[in-house]
């Protein structure tokens, strides 16, 4: 408890960071009351189509082209947008975690194996990769976020693996060894807890560089068609952007603000939990 | 009584680009259960690699054990499997090392580092561990033991990170201790504590302690029995008393030569003669001599040195042993 205290004091220190960490809170509060605020369908067809903002009180973000309430899909994308990003980190997390320690750990052929295969991975440029598996596979919340791990594991296998690597030299882990525990629980209560800080830094990163993939794909109308997307709204809007730019700029700025959000609580996150800039 | 530990003719070898070197080539020694035995050399002589060598820890590749047995409890520990292996460490033979500072693991408080080992090698529950975790580090004199388990290594002075990790070591009462030069990082008052810590929780537990040093001091006051290393291979084993009374092989002539000593000779404007020193240097892995490893450095060596491979004979009355060919004669020389 002491600790969480002292980490948040040495977070707090960060402006921009709480800054973002507020954006986050605020998205995920919009993720939360989106059922509540937009009962029905955010699909439906509801409104006048080309409502301006603020030109219906009904409607205060204005409708889309076919009369869909913005409002109401921007509320639900940012459900959608939160669920992917998640879980396509835990996934590249837990994917990256098990391939780098390995490797890292046996260190030898299976390191070599392993690297290998990590470095492969990395020569595919990673949105063709995901758009390639997304078009191969149906388009849906599972594929996208399969695509997306697939493609983001390999930096954390690589910073874990590194971490390993000079972790597994220390004189704890030998004391460990004399104390007989096996390689499973070295790893899982030795080396791991000590390699954790930066792959938390970097989960935060990847998941705002998720949700831009996923608004990426989903602008290029690769998203699943049966939920509403961020990227979505933006590709659709996209034909009508000369009369009404509103449709596209209003999901733009909340990615945007999704991203910059995650990536302020990142930085935060690498000042409060980097050891060397700790001592300041 | 059968020795609770007996090494025989170990050999360690670690293969690299330029060849396979032997870093421990034919080592014996027994350690008796109850006694403190020392392994004493300069650094780079091996006794490290001993040690690692008996739980075996040397990493490999590049090292690799080619050769000996080492029968413990009247097992040979080379024979066991990985799992088998596992139940040895930390549960019969404990193990501590250098550097006090690294060798607890950062991220997790002193209690949590001694019950893991608890849980390891027992079914003992939360309440119970942590009972037992109070107790060890009351027994290695670490005030305040119920406020300290919830502490994070940093939070101590290394001589207290040190008896940390010997309450560690002892969690699972084991039968033999492996000390790796267990105060070398640590401040000389500190180490004499550590030492005579050591020295009563081996009378009071019945344990024996191997205890790996080059500081011949440390093995004069602690030590019952003792093998100095030369390059790789045990030149002199005896009892502490007559090794120091009546040292063997040149080698250990030559260090305790070296020792400062009060009684040590001035000259004649008061200030201290420099102290004697073994000349040469030991010779690197790659350029070991064909005969005795000391002959290039040994004031006694005779023709037949260069080529005799010489091994520990038992010398007078059986009790001890020197890798001397002259032994006998330099025993006449002392006497």
């Amino acid at each position: 408890m002491r600790n969480a205290l002292a980490f948040w004091n040495r977070f707090r220190r960060n402006r921009a960071a709480v800054f973002g960490l507020f954006i986050v809170f605020a998205i995920i509060l919009v993720a939360i009351a989106a059922p509540f605020l937009y009962p029905d369908d955010p699909m439906g067809m509801v409104a006048q189509p080309f409502l301006w903002p603020l030109q219906d009180p009904e409607f205060p973000f204005g409708s889309d082209s076919l009369g869909r309430d913005l409002g109401a899909q921007i509320f639900h994308g940012a459900h959608v947008s939160l669920l992917i990003g998640a879980t396509a980190t835990i996934a590249s997390v837990v994917i990256g975690v098990t391939i780098g320690s390995l490797a890292g750990y046996y260190g030898g052929w299976v390191d070599d194996v392993l690297m290998r295969f990590t470095e492969v991975v990395q020569t595919i440029p990673p949105f063709i990769m995901t758009i390639i598996v997304v078009a191969i596979f149906h388009s849906t919340i599972g594929t996208i976020v399969a695509a997306i791990s697939i493609v983001s594991w390999p930096s954390v296998a690589r910073l874990v693996r590194a971490e390993f690597l000079t972790l597994r030299e220390r004189e704890f882990v030998q004391a460990g060894i004399v104390m007989g525990m096996s390689d499973f629980r070295l790893i899982v209560t030795q080396i791991l807890p000590n390699s954790m800080t930066p792959v938390i830094i970097a989960a935060s990163l990847m998941m705002a560089s998720s949700i831009l993939i996923e608004a990426g794909l989903a602008f290029l109308g690769l998203g699943d068609p049966n939920v509403v997307s961020w990227g979505a709204i933006i590709g659709a809007g996209r034909e009508a952007i000369r009369e009404a730019w509103y449709i596209s700029a209003l999901p733009g700025i909340a990615i945007i603000a999704a991203v910059l959000g995650l990536n302020l609580v990142g930085e935060g996150l690498n000042d409060a939990l980097n050891p060397r800039l700790r001592r300041r | 009584m059968a020795p609770l530990l007996d090494v025989r003719d170990l050999t360690t070898q670690f293969f690299t680009q330029k060849g396979a070197f032997a870093a421990v080539d034919k080592v014996s020694f027994k350690v008796n259960a109850g006694e403190t035995m020392a392994l004493v050399g300069e650094s780079g002589c091996g006794k490290s690699v001993t040690a690692a060598s008996i739980l075996r820890l040397v990493p490999d590749p590049p090292g690799r054990i080619t050769g000996g047995e080492i029968i413990f409890e009247g097992k040979d520990l080379l024979s066991l499997s990985m799992r088998e292996m596992r139940k040895v460490r930390g549960g019969r033979i404990g193990m501590i090392f250098q550097e006090p500072m690294t060798s607890l693991n950062p991220v997790f408080t002193i209690g949590d580092q001694i019950t893991e080992s608890l849980r390891e090698h027992r079914t003992i529950s939360r309440a119970d561990a942590e009972r037992r975790a109070i107790e060890l580090l009351d027994l290695v004199r670490i005030p305040d033991a119920r406020r300290q388990i919830h502490n994070y290594p940093h939070r101590l002075s290394g001589g207290m990170r040190q008896r940390a990790m010997i309450a560690m070591a002892l969690a699972c009462d084991p039968v033999l201790l492996i000390a790796d030069e267990p105060t070398t990082a640590l401040d000389v008052t500190t180490q004499a504590q550590i030492l005579e810590l050591l020295d009563e929780l081996k009378r009071r537990l019945g344990m024996a302690i191997l205890l790996i040093t080059h500081d011949l001091g440390v093995v004069a006051e602690y030590a019952q029995s003792v093998l100095v290393m030369y390059a790789g291979r045990g030149v002199e084993a005896a009892k502490v008393e007559d090794l120091f009374r009546q040292p063997m092989h040149p080698y250990t002539r030559g260090l305790l030569a070296a020792l400062p000593h009060p009684d040590d000779k001035v000259d004649s404007e008061g200030r201290p003669l420099p102290l004697n020193e073994i000349s040469g240097m030991v010779p690197a892995l790659d350029a070991m001599p064909a005969g005795c490893r000391f002959e290039p450095r040994c004031s006694y060596a005779v023709p037949a040195c260069k080529t005799a491979d010489v091994r520990l004979e038992v010398l007078a009355g059986g009790l001890r042993s020197a890798a001397c060919l002259r032994a006998a004669e330099i025993d006449q020389d002392q006497s």
